[in-house]
């Protein structure tokens, strides 16, 4: 059926394309109007967007690919490397299981509260991530409301790894469970009932049922999520101390470099963040590709 | 197995949508919960399986209580409405889903899976997904899981509700003929009164929380308990009157009431059904008179709209074609009409003017 109405299309474009003088489709709006609005959104593209990256590419590899090599590989820079993902390593399989936890009890059961904490998942998205950091201070640092009993166990969680953890973790809270949410919501939980009448216990609903049946959103999440944790520089910059070669995560490094004036270094290393930013974004992409067409696929069979 | 319900009441954010039900449902047979949107069959059907837990009563399956036990423990096959197949899984993985959550060895949960799909009749879509086959096949999929820890008792929730009309017809008989090799106690939910009575040994009608009535389809149809069950199997037309000592009374028609009166004389409408509702060319005795308004032509039947105040504005009378063919019958002609079988109930109609109006 389909493809003879694309045979037919491509036979006849002409009339496909041309309809009688003086009409047009209802929600067609007239050419101007259509080339204005494109225009527009193509410079703001490549002026905020485009042209940034490339500026910031230009000035990584003006100096030639030695010299970027050797401004990433260069024992600080290493340094911030391995600890931005060694932070995104600890932040985003922690918020993954939130993010289904929560997703799986504000969408499969009814209880007090349930709004408020819906809301309250929003929270990190809401305030500034510099506040999120002062928070984190407050608690932990060292006039902390935890501070005196953290410092009696030789505990450190402010200026070092665990801070930047725990800021990260908060600030990139509502990724995954934002994702989730929606999609159980729209798919009803037919499914996990079928799973328990036949016998199946909690685990292996959760594991054979409901996290395949989400894979796609679960997998978009944790990829925005993970985006955020290696990005994140408000809330870390309070709690890291910026001490070089240990508290530094890609972020920090780049900005210190620029306060050096060592812009070549500086860019290089942005140039690292924005290379993760890219891979970030190609696979959201195929994600958003498959889920498109698996989705495509079980529409039209409904 | 028999299931046993008893004074079951459950409602939901205060409102009641089980009152005080009790019912049997006998070891083998299909039962067809039957009732509008909102009556509570579902919810009943719900509790059945355990995914919701009555408020108060008991449910009993061969005279043991189960309400302490959990969904999964009841061993109950389930088919939802809209199937609820895995959707990322294979028809023979859907299959053998409830055999492997029980640790069954693999060998028998292929060969299970094998036999099921042979049931059926899906052998070879084993390596398909959900969303590969018709709805029909889906359906055969749901039931195929459902029966495949051998439960001992089956429940579907409208099983043909998602089905266009054609497959929903073969559907049926199928089921009938599977249910009649399998001899598994089972329930299904449906709002079709056509679809109750050809399926179901057994049919249960409910309305607003409560049974109407239970018996065979024949039993509901031709003795109906109250007007409710009267106006949900068919089309019917009503008549106001009054019973006086076991007679009933519409204006200067006459019948027998059975139903015992307490000898005063009260008010009671008389319910007859469309095709026993006779229609001449001339005045007989117990007959009225009537204008013809519209006649359709159903196929084999013929549908016949009449007005005739002060009995009624709106009667309709079902007649077969070649009697149609006798009478000639046009728009404006004056005929007469007589019941040939009339029920009464005395007291008020719950619908008064929704299907027919009457006068008088």
């Amino acid at each position: 059926m389909s493809v003879r109405a694309e045979e037919l299309e491509r036979l006849e474009p002409a009339a496909a394309a041309d309809p009688v003088p003086g009409f047009r489709r209802a929600h067609e709006d007239p050419p101007w109007v259509r080339r204005l609005l494109i225009g527009v959104a193509l410079v703001f593209l490549t002026g905020f967007l485009l042209l940034p990256a490339a500026a910031v590419l230009w000035e990584a590899l003006r100096g030639g690919v030695e010299v970027w090599l050797a401004a990433i590989t260069q024992p600080d820079a290493w340094a911030a490397v391995k600890l931005t993902l060694l932070v995104a390593a600890i932040a985003v399989p922690l918020n993954t299981l939130f993010g289904v936890a929560a997703a799986w009890s504000l969408t499969r059961f009814r209880f007090r509260g349930q709004n408020l904490l819906l809301t309250l998942i929003d929270l990190p998205f809401g305030v500034s991530p510099v506040i999120a950091g002062m928070c984190t201070v407050l608690l932990f640092g060292g006039q902390g409301l935890f501070g005196p009993w953290l410092q009696e166990h030789g505990v450190r969680i402010v200026f070092a790894v665990p801070g930047i953890v725990l800021a990260t973790v908060f600030v990139t809270f509502p990724f995954v469970a934002r994702e989730l949410i929606p999609f159980m919501q729209q798919q009803g939980k037919e499914e996990e009932e079928a799973a328990l009448v036949m016998g199946a216990s909690g685990w292996q609903i959760l594991s054979r049922v409901t996290v395949p049946n989400v894979r796609w959103s679960l997998l978009y999440g944790v990829i925005l999520c993970n985006a955020r944790a290696m990005g994140e520089f408000g809330a870390v910059s309070v709690v890291s101390g910026h001490i070089r070669g240990l508290t530094n995560t890609l972020p920090l490094h780049v900005e210190v470099l620029y306060n050096e004036y060592a812009f070549r270094a500086a860019f290089a290393s942005a140039s690292l963040l924005f290379l993760l930013a890219l891979l970030t974004l190609v696979a959201k992409k195929l994600m958003e590709w498959q889920q498109l067409r698996a989705r495509t696929a079980w529409e039209r069979a409904k | 197995m028999t299931i046993q319900i008893h004074g079951v009441s459950k409602s939901f954010n205060g409102t009641p949508v089980l009152r005080d039900v009790s019912l049997t449902l006998p070891e083998g047979k299909l039962t067809a919960l039957l009732g509008p949107s909102g009556c509570g069959k579902t919810t009943l059907l719900r509790i059945l399986a355990g995914l919701e837990a009555p408020d108060a009563g008991e449910v009993r399956h061969g005279g043991a209580a189960i309400h302490g036990r959990s969904a999964r423990d009841r061993n109950v096959g389930l088919v939802f409405q809209h199937y609820a197949l895995f959707r990322h899984m294979t028809v023979g993985e859907n299959v053998a889903f409830p055999l492997r959550v029980r640790n069954r060895p693999k060998a028998e949960v292929e060969a299970r899976v094998h036999e099921l799909l042979g049931l059926v009749q899906l052998d070879g879509l084993a390596g398909r997904y959900p969303h590969q086959l018709s709805g029909g096949q889906r359906q055969r999929v749901a039931l195929a899981r459902a029966l495949a820890t051998r439960p001992q008792v089956l429940l579907l929730d409208e099983p043909f509700g998602a089905l266009d009309a054609r497959v929903r017809q073969e559907l049926r008989r199928w089921l009938r003929r599977f249910h009649d090799e399998l001899h598994v106690t089972s329930v299904f939910v449906t709002h079709d009164q056509e679809e109750a009575f050809e399926v179901a040994d057994r049919v249960v009608l409910m309305n607003a929380g409560r049974i109407e009535q239970e018996g065979t389809p024949a039993q509901v149809f031709e003795e109906p308990a109250s007007p409710f069950v009267m106006r949900f199997l068919g089309a019917v037309n009503v008549f106001r009157g009054h019973v006086d000592g076991g007679r009933a009374f519409v204006g200067d028609l006459e019948f027998s009431a059975p139903e015992p009166s307490s000898g005063i004389r009260a008010p009671a409408h008389v319910y007859v059904r469309p095709h026993e509702l006779e229609i001449h060319a001339k005045r007989s005795p117990g007959s009225f008179a009537a204008q013809v308004e519209r006649v359709t032509v159903l196929g084999a039947s013929v549908r016949v709209e009449l007005r005739a105040p002060p009995y009624g504005e709106r009667l309709e009378a079902e007649i077969d074609l070649p009697r149609s063919h006798a009478l000639k019958l046009r728009h404006g002609d004056g005929v007469f009409l007589s019941p040939r079988r009339v029920r009464v109930f005395p007291g008020h109609d719950p619908e008064q003017d929704s299907i027919t109006a009457s006068g008088l």
